[in-house]
């Protein structure tokens, strides 16, 4: 089902705070890549951080994610600290995220992706599995059948057992998207999920992040350059440039804000 | 023309200079005096070849490319024609069946030394299958395998000789030290980056042939141990005469006595633990765990974005690759009889690395042709023996250069997907 | 009884600070390559074992020539050593790194101990796999302490070992600091994609820091040649080990953390065999190694190291 873009239905127990960033900041040596950054994601939220190339976007995901330890700042997913967590942990709290260029696991098949990722929920000890217990067998059959669930969510079924690299491009973006959601995440962190997309692709990845809120309650932190969709799509907008938030707020407030426009303009 | 003549010059020059201290000259010590002894022949011919080489060599590719008859002669050669029957499921399983069915019944055929050869290509096999599972599988460098190895072995060998206990209950135990030994190596080192572990590994190895030369009250030192008691079935030995009232072999079925049943139960016995090795990792590599291997060997940090903990995974493909080296181990010390740290060097450790590398990283029927084919071959031309580890070391650059997959590359099986996919959520 | 055990403790330092300074000349090609490619050169040890063997040979063949200075056969050894070496360490990374450089990871590392075992099994075909001794160049030395106790020696050649790595060291932090082909040394191991794309010819900048490690390495194989007056094929083999241990203890990456890395594991290598026993002073080092992972793997002077993402 597709929700109109610009009234977005909030899902169950929405407006409470889910991932709250606070006063966040990384310096890699002499270089401030994120300074003093806070923003906050509420449940069922489609939350968008814009901005120019390098300004700091994919870094406040490394950060928030785990992948780099933040030089300063507090990150809490539903109220537990995160910024001290390692990243798998972080993932098993609920928050997943894609990649700016595609991290498939490339030589294995497109199931097999999906299984991967459900690993954390799945029988992983020895002996089950050697001796494939009924408890291992329902557990994999389980497993095989949410694999195929999200396939055919993103139309991926027909391909189920080609290799992942060998996937067109938007084939493989739509297969890291259903790679998280398998995992029954609270927080989808796209970067920039519709770079290299053609309008169509563009189209139908809108709808897909709308339906995915509204089905599966999942709220949404996304980073993108392409404005339509961005302007179409999220709730709320953080603008960064070279580090620094300078505005936030829904579509309309950012795109009539004279900084944003003086900083995209200037830009270009 | 000059340009390429410049070219070829350098080249010429650039053989000499490395060739010249290695093969033109040697020292010659002699009493106090030392005199260099000069061989410039090789030198000589080498350089010439590079030079001509370098000059002709647009003309040689040019020729390279036009002589149809290699082009045909490699599409159709043994290891293509292996290829494309390897990647069919049906072809591949016929294949194993004709390997096995071959196995079984080629011992009764042939010489005792020729089943004996086997029976320590077995033992390569099972090494070769183990380490797959850390390098091939899980993508981490291991080059301390021997000292897994050599853990089994002085594990069954010491256990037997100190306390009587039996092949049977030692082998659990000899894989179990072995894996607790993995385990403890791999402990602090694999939170770090997975190439720290090449370089731990092949210190780890150095130690523990050290403490094997050195720790005399337990291993025996540079001698050994000796007369470690060859396996039983079911309670049957295979001696002339059974220690302390047991049976034998020969005398519970009525037959001669004749050391072949000793040598040609070995070799069963080596093959029922190879099956057992294939089974468990054929199994593993469907698991959960063997998937989490090969997409950590893929992308740690794709692994790590969804909740994988990498340390884990890693740490138990250490383990587990550890524990078969202590079956293998295990079961060596009671082949030889006899065991002492020269069985467990680096160039042990090299020797199953070249096994793994030329068989494909990933792919258990490559592993086990290669592992034949390299404790066979060296059997066959003795003469050559000197130049093994030298081919060992040119094999693994140039896999790496051409065929980085092995000969024979890992297949995926395809996974039917369950019909009923909207009734899940 | 105090002072006795004091100049045996100097003498400790005295020795550890030879074998240190080898390490650390060694640790240096290792150091280099991990931080600019980031790849382990399981090689290394094997060019260092070729730089002792050439090293040996220029010494014989200046002394058939009847060429008795010290400075002058030092200088000539050291030459004939790096240039041989340095071709060395240019045609493996030519021939067998640089066609598998965007391979994944295992890949150039396999290659890498492909190397290692055919250089060590391709000298002991061309010079055969027994030991070869000479004559020491330079013997003799000073002693301290009392004439009926423990006295300490220092030998010439200990002094000169000294003398000959600072030389090197300190050529080598000018040639890093000040040159042009230095800065893009630097720039590289900070981000080589990014110093290609700012015109700098990484390929060449790859090599050169190879034939910079292999010369330092056969600055060590002279130096250990005419110390110990003994080599072999295998001498690389645990020489690599060591000095690899001795860059990660420094911080692997840093190249004045090889410096104290390579010291800080000879004393610690001398020490251990002194107090304890002689077999178990390469049991200490590799026991350091396990520890230095555990407690702070970035090493003594290494920056932590941020994986991109």
């Amino acid at each position: 089902m597709t929700l109109p873009a610009s009234a977005p239905t909030p899902a169950a127990g929405a407006g409470r705070s889910l991932l709250d960033v606070q006063n966040l900041s990384m310096r890699f040596g002499g270089l401030l890549a994120v300074d003093n950054v806070t923003f906050e994601v509420r449940r069922g939220q489609i939350f968008a951080i814009i901005g120019p190339n390098g300004a700091g976007k994919t870094t406040v995901f490394n950060c928030v994610g785990g992948f780099y330890r933040p030089t300063t700042g507090a990150v809490t997913l539903d109220g537990q600290p995160i910024q001290h967590l390692p990243s798998h942990r972080i993932a098993r709290l609920g928050l997943v995220r894609t990649f700016q260029n595609v991290r498939l696991f490339k030589t294995m098949t497109v199931v097999e992706n999906l299984l991967i990722s459900q690993h954390a929920q799945l029988e992983a000890r020895l002996l089950p599995g050697l001796f494939k217990t009924p408890k291992y067998r329902r557990a994999e059959t389980a497993a095989l059948e949410r694999a195929a669930f999200w396939l055919e969510k993103v139309g991926l079924l027909a391909v189920a057992n080609r290799e992942a690299g060998n996937l067109a491009y938007g084939q493989q973006r739509r297969l890291e998207i259903a790679r998280c959601m398998i995992t029954h995440p609270k927080l989808l962190m796209l970067d920039e999920p519709a770079a290299g997309l053609n309008p169509q692709e563009t189209r139908d990845l809108d709808r897909l992040i709308n339906e995915l809120r509204a089905e599966h309650g999942v709220s949404v932190l996304l980073i993108e350059h392409d404005m339509s969709l961005v302007m179409g799509i999220s709730d709320e907008i953080l603008v960064v440039e070279y580090g620094r938030p300078i505005a936030t707020g829904d579509p309309a407030a950012i795109r009539a804000n004279p900084k944003v426009i003086k900083a995209y303009l200037g830009e270009e | 023309m000059p340009r390429t003549l410049i070219d070829a010059l350098l080249a010429a020059v650039l053989t000499a200079v490395l060739l010249i201290p290695i093969f033109g000259l040697r020292i010659q010590v002699d009493g106090v005096n030392v005199a260099l002894d000069r061989t410039p022949t090789p030198v000589v011919i080498a350089v010439v070849a590079v030079f001509l080489l370098r000059l002709f060599k647009r003309p040689l590719q040019r020729l390279w490319a036009s002589w149809k008859v290699p082009g045909s002669w490699r599409a159709n050669s043994a290891t293509a024609a292996l290829r494309q029957t390897a990647q069919h499921p049906r072809a591949r399983q016929a294949l194993w069946l004709l390997l096995l069915a071959v196995a079984v019944i080629w011992p009764f055929t042939v010489s005792r030394g020729a089943v004996d050869v086997m029976t320590l290509a077995l033992i390569y096999v099972m090494l070769g299958l183990g380490l797959n599972i850390v390098v091939g599988f899980a993508g981490l460098l291991v080059l301390g395998y021997a000292a897994f190895y050599a853990v089994g072995a002085y594990a069954y060998a010491y256990l037997a000789q100190q306390f009587g206990l039996s092949f049977w209950l030692c082998l659990p135990i000899a894989g179990g030290l072995a894996a607790l030994t993995g385990f403890l190596l791999g402990l602090p080192v694999l939170r770090l980056r997975g190439d720290y572990l090449a370089i731990v590994t092949l210190g780890f190895g150095e130690i523990t042939r050290l403490l094997l030369n050195n720790l005399n009250f337990l291993t025996g030192g540079p001698d050994g141990i000796g007369g470690i008691p060859r396996p039983s079935l079911f309670g049957l030995e295979f001696g002339r005469r059974a220690k302390d009232g047991g049976a034998t072999f020969h005398e519970f079925f009525g037959l001669d006595y004749s050391g072949d049943h000793a040598v040609i139960f070995m070799y069963l016995l080596g093959l029922a633990l190879v099956l057992a090795t294939l089974f468990v990792i054929d199994r593993l590599l469907r698991m959960p765990l063997g998937r989490a291997w090969e997409a950590l060997r893929e992308d740690e940090i794709a692994c790590r974005s969804l909740g994988l903990n990498p340390t884990v995974i890693k740490l138990s493909a250490l383990t587990l690759s550890a524990a078969f080296a202590g079956f293998a181990g295990a079961f060596f010390a009671a082949r030889q009889g006899h065991i002492n740290p020269e069985s467990f060097t680096f160039i042990e450790s090299a020797m199953v690395l070249a096994i793994v590398v030329l068989g494909g990283m990933g792919s258990q029927l490559g592993v086990v042709l290669a592992a034949i084919a390299i404790t066979v071959l060296p059997e066959l031309a003795r003469e050559f023996n000197e130049y093994r580890m030298l081919a060992f070391g040119l094999v693994m650059v140039l896999m790496m250069m051409w065929r980085p997959q092995g000969l024979i590359p890992a297949s995926r099986p395809p996974l039917t997907l369950p019909e009923r996919a909207e009734a899940a959520r | 009884m105090s002072g006795f055990s004091f100049l045996e403790f100097v003498q400790q330092i005295i020795n550890g600070l030879t074998l240190g300074s080898i390490y650390a000349l060694i640790a240096i090609g290792y150091t280099m390559v991990y931080g600019i490619i980031g790849m382990i050169n399981f090689a290394h040890g094997e060019i260092y074992m070729i730089g002792a063997y050439v090293g040996l040979m220029a010494i014989t063949g200046l002394s058939l020539f009847g060429v008795d200075s010290i400075a002058a056969i030092l200088l000539v050894t050291l030459a004939i050593s790096i240039l041989v070496t340095g071709s060395y360490g240019w045609t493996v990374e030519r021939l067998a790194y640089r066609p598998l450089r965007n391979s994944p990871r295992l890949v150039p590392l396999i290659s890498a101990i492909g190397v290692s075992i055919f250089l060590q099994n391709y000298v002991q075909i061309g010079q055969g796999a027994r030991d070869v001794s000479m004559q020491p160049v330079l013997t003799g030395g000073w002693r301290f302490g009392p004439a009926d106790g423990f006295q300490v020696y220092l030998s010439y050649m200990q002094v000169l070992i000294a003398v000959v790595t600072v030389a090197f060291m300190a050529g080598l932090t000018l040639f890093i600091s000040r040159s042009r082909l230095g800065r893009a040394c630097r720039a590289c191991s900070q981000d080589r994609t990014m110093a290609n794309l700012l015109g700098i010819d990484t390929d060449r900048v790859i090599a050169l820091t190879f034939v910079l490690g292999a010369a330092l390495a056969a600055v060590a194989g002279v130096l250990v040649g005419m110390y110990y007056g003994l080599v072999n094929p295998f001498i690389g083999f645990i020489a690599g080990l060591k000095a690899f241990t001795a860059a990660v203890l420094g911080g692997i990456g840093s190249i004045p953390g090889a410096m104290l890395g390579g010291v800080v594991l000879g004393l610690a290598e001398s020490f251990a065999s002194a107090y304890l026993q002689t077999e178990y002073k390469d049991v200490v080092a590799f026991a350091l190694l396990i520890l230095v992972l555990l407690m702070r793997p970035t090493g003594l002077l290494g920056r932590p190291d941020v994986e991109k993402v």
